[in-house]
């Protein structure tokens, strides 16, 4: 008897979620957070879609790859073009079918797979009232006296530490190995990720760090700091792309559709700026927030599609690698 | 012999070992289930798996080394606010790493308070970027884990061997021969084992402090090979080479540990008429204690003043997040104690101390591996999210399991060969036993193993970010999100929450153990 009425308690508790179809998004971690994009990209699609859409965090290529066929993911978003080949290769994605035409970034696109939903580029912050005359140049950061000490990420664990060696692989080639000995006495340490880099660098404990042309924005909007600033480099900076990607097997296809063109609608576009203080890939800059337009950025943007970047990823981590190790 | 009296019933001693091998078994058979191919070390990896072996000798050395004045000194001394102050200089231990980590940076950093001193006169600055910062660092964690062995060892001597020797007129050297070399000869081994273990697992810190890869170890080389590579063949090969590693380290020093006892007293309270003769003992005893709390207290102070001006930016939802991680580390607790207690029961009654290695077994897997194996093996049949919170308590109870383990099994064995034979006598056996003897008499042991357990529950990231809820998340997961949002002043905050409720849970734990309790 107790069991028959648990049994119904449980079937019509499913039912009423049988009304709500749940759309299953995996995202970074930082994604979902309060502070992160998720929780208003959630109530802005599910106002849209009459479902329910759940996020699920994690590291998304080795997930993918543990998962495989049996992945309960129908959306993965958060997948930067320098790790969109290993996640292609699962050939879990099907084609994202938006129009790339409609895309504003500063590259042109042609993945008709991985769909951007965001951009930045990496660069180093540093603070105006500690550094009167911030390099104009690569070439004028290594110039500069060791002790100018800036801070960075390793390539092996941090998705912008990988930035920034393909960055230097972009700007110097052959060279690379010269550069980061000319920089490792200015490198104060290496950490395994962005947030404890960039916490050094608020500490006072180091006079750059590592990490997007965007990072100035959440000080001027957010704290009304307008001393953080970016080094626009004249050699130009590396470009980063956040994808979003549809999962083939998917058993709410219209739903991943409609998430899809979503992402690229006005209301998903203006909230990420604030939502994750990067710049929009489908919004001409004459509707970006307030501010966000007069934002310095670098005119020239170096890319490494995905192939070129998995191609160089492992000779360029080596290469710095021995370089710092000496 | 008192000990061949079976007193305890082994099985459920055995069942919890049991229950741990096979836990870090399956982590290796989900793995071994996905790797296509094992591919050799190459000479990063190997570059790693020395760096990591010398940092954690060094480490395990120094810390091992420092803590025997200052116990020394806490144990014969009395003094107001002393009690305190060991439970106090307890309070790194159970850092998580990140804010004991800049913490740190505030004292003996680039911009820190020791190197503005310097300046002010005149000395050139010091850096902490460097094998130097890892070792200062690791012995920051490590040196009160160390001073809290030893200073219960000291304890544990019985007062009537002080007050025989002050009777016999023997002297500070000669009393340093008769009693206080056994006993370090027997804390300091496993002492130096787990602390050795804890090294060698140590990553992000690591690489920070070490000032870049030629800091690299043996567990970044995981996480590259795992989440870079997804070379899972290799992620194994490297976690395996440090389970070995580890239980070499560790096989070496339990052998080591001499089976000797001081017996059993009266109970009284200690008194150290040795420490009372010359003022130049004195002088160096408190001198160790000064030098020992400035260095373990003023990060700590830094993260203090730095939480409080973070603290009112501090969101609501960080509060709830607080609420999960202190069931959670109440939930650990308990496993723990039903694996620790029967295990160590059983390790102290068989008299072969060398299966306390199973113990350190949680502790030297890397936590990424233990995760990665059992989400591969769940995943085919239920959503690991659900299971997310459930793996992180195992988890935390089997990263404790070995620091249990070494408070545990000393004191038990010391009850069991003083009282063996009075509770046989008396047919005084199994769960009586437990009930009636070792329980009364290892309290205080135990309530600081809960302390600990709870502590680093509290403080760890564990395994939770593998699995991937984003509804239920822990203190540790929120102040990482805050930092990763740019939030470094409310992280801050939640960082002295987070200190202020790991530090809380241990005390009351280690104070109802030490309250009332037979042993002082």
């Amino acid at each position: 008897m107790k069991y028959s009425t648990f049994a119904a308690g449980v079937l019509t508790a499913s039912s009423a979620f049988a009304e709500s179809p749940i759309l299953t998004v995996y995202a970074g971690d930082y994604f979902t957070s309060e502070w992160g994009p998720g929780p208003v990209i959630e109530k802005g699609f599910e106002e849209i879609c009459e479902c329910d859409l759940q996020f699920s965090t994690g590291d998304l290529v080795p997930r993918l790859l543990l998962e495989n066929k049996r992945t309960k993911a129908d959306i993965v978003i958060g997948l930067t073009s320098d790790v969109t080949n290993k996640a292609r290769s699962t050939e879990l994605f099907a084609p994202h079918g938006q129009d790339n035409g409609a895309l504003t970034l500063p590259i042109e696109w042609t993945d008709e797979t991985f769909l951007p939903f965001n951009y930045g580029h990496t660069a180093f912050i540093y603070n105006e009232t500690t550094m009167g005359t911030p390099p104009a140049s690569f070439d004028a950061l290594l110039a500069m006296p060791d002790d100018v000490q800036i801070v960075i990420q390793d390539p092996r664990t941090s998705l912008s530490g990988l930035a920034l060696i393909l960055w230097v692989d972009a700007v110097y080639g052959e060279k690379s190995a010269d550069v980061w000995a000319q920089l490792a006495p200015k490198i104060l340490t290496v950490t395994k990720d962005w947030s404890s880099s960039y916490g050094l660098f608020t500490d006072g404990e180091a006079d750059m760090v590592l990490s997007y042309t965007t990072s100035p924005a959440y000080h001027m909007f957010a704290e009304d700091d307008f001393t953080k600033k970016a080094a626009i480099f004249s050699e130009g900076h590396y470009f980063m792309v956040e994808t979003v990607g549809k999962i083939a097997r998917t058993d709410q296809p219209e739903l991943a559709d409609a998430f899809m063109s979503y992402v690229m609608s006005e209301d998903f576009q203006t909230v990420i700026p604030t939502a994750n203080w990067s710049l929009p890939s489908a919004l001409p800059t004459d509707q970006w927030p307030e501010g966000w337009a007069q934002l310095p950025l670098p005119e020239k943007v170096l890319f490494y599609s995905e192939e070129k970047s998995t191609a160089v990823q492992e000779s360029a981590i080596e290469t710095w690698r021995a370089a710092l190790s000496k | 012999m008192a000990r061949s009296a079976k007193q305890i019933n082994n099985a459920p001693g055995i069942a919890a070992a049991t229950f741990v091998v096979v836990a870090v078994l399956l982590a290796f058979v989900g793995i071994g289930l996905r790797v296509d191919a094992l591919s050799g070390l190459g000479p990063a990896e190997w570059q790693a798996i020395r760096f990591t072996i010398l940092q954690s000798l060094l480490s395990a050395f120094l810390s091992c080394a420092l803590a025997v004045p200052v116990a020394r000194a806490l144990a014969r001394r009395r003094f107001w606010g002393r009690t305190f102050l060991i439970t106090l200089l307890g309070a790194p231990f159970i850092l998580p790493v990140i804010v004991a980590m800049l913490g740190l940076l505030a004292i003996f950093g680039r911009s820190g308070v020791f190197n503005d001193i310097l300046a002010m006169l005149g000395i050139a600055k010091i850096s902490i970027y460097g094998l130097q910062g890892v070792v200062l660092a690791h012995v920051f964690f490590n040196l009160p884990l160390a001073i809290r062995l030893l200073v219960q060892g000291w304890q544990g001597v019985p007062a009537e061997r002080f007050r025989l020797s002050a009777q016999l007129g023997i002297g500070p050297g000669m009393m340093f021969r008769l009693i206080e070399l056994p006993l370090l000869l027997r804390i300091l081994p496993g002492a130096f084992a787990l602390i050795f273990v804890i090294c060698l697992t140590s990553f992000a810190v690591a690489l920070t402090l070490g000032g870049g890869p030629r800091a690299t170890t043996i567990e970044l080389a995981i996480y590259q090979a795992f989440r870079f590579d997804f070379n899972l063949g290799r992620a194994g090969l490297l976690s395996l080479v440090q389970l070995f590693v580890a239980g070499g380290a560790a096989l070496l020093a339990f052998c080591l540990v001499p089976s000797i006892s001081f017996g059993g007293g009266m109970d009284r309270m200690q008194c150290r008429w040795d420490g009372q003769q010359g003022r130049g003992a004195k002088i160096l005893d408190n001198a160790f204690i000064c030098v020992a709390a400035v260095f373990l207290i003023l990060p700590l102070l830094a993260i203090l003043t730095s939480g409080l001006r973070g603290l009112v930016e501090v969101p609501l939802i960080v509060w709830s997040s607080a609420w999960t991680s202190l069931w959670v580390a109440l939930l650990s607790v308990l496993v723990l104690l039903g694996v620790a207690l029967p295990m160590a029961g059983w390790i102290a009654s068989s008299g072969n101390g060398r299966m306390e290695i199973i113990g350190l077994l949680g502790l030297s897997i890397s936590p990424l591996m233990i995760g990665t194996g059992w989400f591969i093996l769940i995943y085919p049949y239920a959503n690991p999210a659900d299971w997310a919170l459930l793996v992180t308590i195992a988890v935390n109870a089997m990263m404790a399991l070995p620091f249990a383990l070494r408070i545990l099994v000393p004191s038990i064995r010391d009850t069991i060969q003083a009282y063996g034979r009075l509770s046989s006598a008396l047919g005084i056996s199994g769960f009586a036993m437990w009930r009636c003897v070792l329980l009364l008499r290892s309290r205080p042991q135990i309530g600081f193993a809960a302390g600990l357990t709870a502590a680093l529950s509290v403080g760890d990231l564990g395994v939770i970010a593998l699995f991937g809820d984003p509804d239920r998340s822990t203190l540790p997961l929120q102040m990482y999100r805050l930092m990763g949002s740019y939030r470094t002043d409310a992280a801050a905050g939640a960082a002295l929450i987070l200190l202020l409720l790991a530090f809380g849970l241990f005390w009351i734990m280690d104070y109802w153990g030490r309250r009332n309790a037979i042993a002082q």
